[in-house]
């Protein structure tokens, strides 16, 4: 059914992979020397799989998405799937489905394939979304405390639990903020911003590098 | 920073949504036949209410969807929330002794909102041209309240 590459195209796109630069992949260094093992580090994880769906969950080609993905969010904050795909909730019909490079068609995975043939005909939309986006995994125990210099929502577990994820504004662009476990956080900055919310994280993780000031 | 609750994300600062203008503005049932002048008042011209006034805003950071708001111009307070296409609630009913024909606009459960905010308290809609039901000349136009 889905169209995925051939062995051959497979390994030219291996081969081009290797001049790829991903958003951040000039921070990369700062990112390991800013980081505060045990208390707060930040990596970037490049060149996710995404795909922005748009469709009507309640529909029949939604539940045929909903098939591939796993499920479909209902509401704000829900994340559906388990292991390595996930969905997250953008808009009551609108959502982004996160998953490993590998997933991507063009390396021999077949999800965007799949989505857009459970979609068929029918109303909606399946955009690989890949390139939109880069991802910032945020971690350790002072991870809500960076995120709070920024953030306006109540990022304490009582309100942002484990496992939801919102799209809201860090340092006043827009980005989805996926809280993966209670001291991870996967963050979700457009590629053209990914330098410029790179830096202010960095500098925010600054002052934990030092002694605590008692 | 006005704090608004969107009927799909729950509240979340201003700065996540962006003003839609006035709403309930109707499209012309025949542009065709409208003058040139009436055209541009369809286009551009919108009420410059001083007191409870119903606007459109959409939470362009989060769920990118589109909501009516009622809000006081002058006070910032937000008396309700409600979704595209429902008709604006009449704050006044209550005040006008129930002789309204318009009661509190049954809503879809999503807009819990509606209501939650100053239903108790009367004169708060003066200057809004679209109310049903003025309310008697007890109560001053451009009341001080919240100011």
């Amino acid at each position: 059914m889905a169209e995925t590459a051939t062995p051959a195209e497979t390994a030219h796109v291996n081969r081009v992979r290797g001049a790829r630069r991903s958003p951040a992949e000039h921070l990369a260094d700062a990112f390991t020397s800013g980081s505060v093992p045990g208390t707060v580090t930040l990596t970037e994880i490049p060149y996710q799989a995404m795909v922005g769906l748009r469709v009507d969950r309640t529909s029949d080609a939604g539940a045929r998405v909903a098939a591939v993905t796993g499920g479909l969010p209902a509401a704000c904050g829900e994340v559906t799937g388990t292991g390595s795909v996930n969905t997250l909730w953008l808009g009551p019909t609108e959502f982004m489905v996160v998953a490993p490079e590998e997933a991507h068609d063009s390396l021999g995975g077949s999800l965007v394939s799949d989505l857009t043939t459970a979609l068929g005909t029918d109303a909606g939309q399946v955009v690989d979304l890949s390139a939109n986006r880069t991802t910032f995994e945020l971690s350790g125990s002072h991870a809500r405390a960076v995120l709070e210099k920024t953030c306006a929502l109540d990022l304490h577990p009582r309100v942002f639990k484990a496992g939801t994820a919102v799209s809201t504004e860090l340092a006043h662009i827009p980005v989805m903020l996926w809280k993966t476990s209670d001291e991870s956080y996967r963050i979700f900055p457009r590629a053209s911003f990914a330098d410029f919310l790179g830096r202010w994280l960095l500098d925010a993780m600054r002052e934990y590098a030092s002694p605590e000031v008692p | 920073m006005l704090l608004i609750s969107c009927p799909n994300c729950g509240p979340r600062d201003e700065t996540e949504f962006h003003y839609g203008g006035q709403a309930h503005v109707a499209y012309p049932e025949s542009p065709n036949d409208l003058t040139d002048r009436e055209w541009a008042e369809y286009l551009f011209y919108r009420e410059n209410t001083k007191g409870t006034f119903a606007e459109r805003w959409v939470h362009s950071t989060g769920c990118r969807q589109w909501f009516n708001m009622l809000r006081d111009t002058v006070s910032y307070e937000i008396h309700s929330i409600y979704g595209m296409g429902q008709p604006r609630p009449n704050l006044s009913a209550s005040a006008a002794a129930g002789t309204s024909a318009k009661s509190e606009p049954a809503q879809p459960g999503e807009f819990t909102q509606t209501g939650e905010f100053g239903q108790t308290e009367p004169g708060l809609a003066p200057g809004a041209p679209t109310t049903g039901a003025p309310i008697s000349g007890s109560t001053a136009p451009t009341s001080s309240e919240g100011v």
